[in-house]
């Protein structure tokens, strides 16, 4: 019996190291927990895209639910999630707020001249002041915000149809039957 | 030669906006040497999120960047280092710190080591004492003869 003791101490280690293989193998090492969760998003001003004299707050962005899609015209990852937003972006059935990062507003307006523009709305955010606060740190990032401006959900890097269908549609769902 | 001053001297006036451009970590305007050393010290201390094997201090990165510049204008305000490791927490949460804060979910990691090798102390000192007891019932038995009960066979042989 005694014998079986540093054979179990063995196959645990054996258990641990195996644990931490499988686990490398799927887990993002880069994704980062964003601490902003079931918190209040921060407050914002920021210009519109296409008419920058014209400012978009928090506030007024208040009342139902709306998905921030943090982009760039100088993000490859972006480009990839590009189509994706084109195809879904009607079915998620809340506004679309394109928020352009660390941009020129000129490759930003060509970016979507030329690829399409899923967005409802898009805010510019050329210096990436606000994008601090929002604990952004590498486009894309989208934030559900729900109605009363608290952040449900963050998903980091760019959106699938299979994210969007299991992870985002869901909370979606939860985030309107509140405040329809 | 007077012509090749001239040249040299355009080229390095036509070099210079690159280097402003590229140099990896640009110069803040700090106001003596204590507190450049003080945003030395305090951003070596903070990940860089984008290049997460760097910290803040080093990374050339475009939000590194940012970031320093943050740090130092929160420097500028007057807020103390603690305060300035709280606004980045609020933002990157944890992650941002090289250093894990002592709480209930890092306990392991902070006291993991320590309480292993506690333990394998103990296994060590409870194995030393059963040979030690093993070896003096040996001496009991051979000084005993053949009337002295044979030692225990505990098995352990470890």
């Amino acid at each position: 019996m005694k014998r079986l003791i540093p054979f179990a101490v063995f196959m645990g280690l054996i258990g641990l190291f195996g644990f931490g293989i499988w686990w490398n193998t799927w887990h993002d090492a880069r994704y980062v927990p964003s601490p902003l969760i079931d918190k209040p998003a921060p407050n914002f001003a920021l210009p519109k895209l296409d008419a920058p004299d014209e400012t978009v707050t928090k506030a007024s962005l208040l009342g139902k639910p709306y998905l921030l899609n943090i982009f760039g015209s100088w993000c490859i990852a972006c480009a990839e999630e590009h189509p994706v937003l084109m195809a879904d972006a009607r079915s998620l059935g809340i506004p679309l707020v394109g928020y352009d990062y660390k941009d020129d507003p000129n490759d930003a307006k060509r970016w979507l001249a030329d690829h399409g523009n899923p967005y409802d709305l898009v805010i510019a955010d050329e210096p990436g002041r606000t994008a601090i606060d929002f604990g952004v740190y590498g486009a894309p990032e989208s934030f559900l915000i729900d109605a009363k401006g608290i952040i449900r959900y963050k998903h980091i890097g760019p959106l699938t149809p299979d994210v969007i269908k299991k992870e985002l549609l869901p909370r979606i769902a939860a985030a309107k039957r509140e405040a329809p | 030669m007077k012509l090749r001053l001239v040249l040299l001297a355009a080229l390095l006036a036509f070099a210079a906006p690159t280097w402003a451009v590229k140099g990896a970590i640009e110069p803040l305007p700090f106001q003596n040497h204590a507190q450049e050393v003080r945003f030395q010290h305090l951003t070596k201390q903070l990940r860089c999120l984008v290049c997460q094997n760097e910290n803040l201090a080093d990374s050339n990165a475009d939000l590194a960047r940012d970031l320093r510049l943050e740090v130092f204008q929160l420097m500028q305000q007057g807020k103390t280092d603690a305060q300035i490791k709280a606004y980045l927490v609020a933002r990157y949460g944890d992650f941002v710190l090289y250093q894990p804060p002592l709480k209930p979910g890092t306990w392991l990691l902070w006291f993991g080591p320590a309480a292993i090798l506690l333990a394998g102390g103990v296994v060590v000192v409870i194995a030393i004492r059963r040979r030690r007891r093993l070896a003096d019932n040996h001496q009991g038995a051979a000084t005993a003869g053949p009337s002295g009960e044979a030692p225990e066979n505990t098995g352990d042989d470890w």
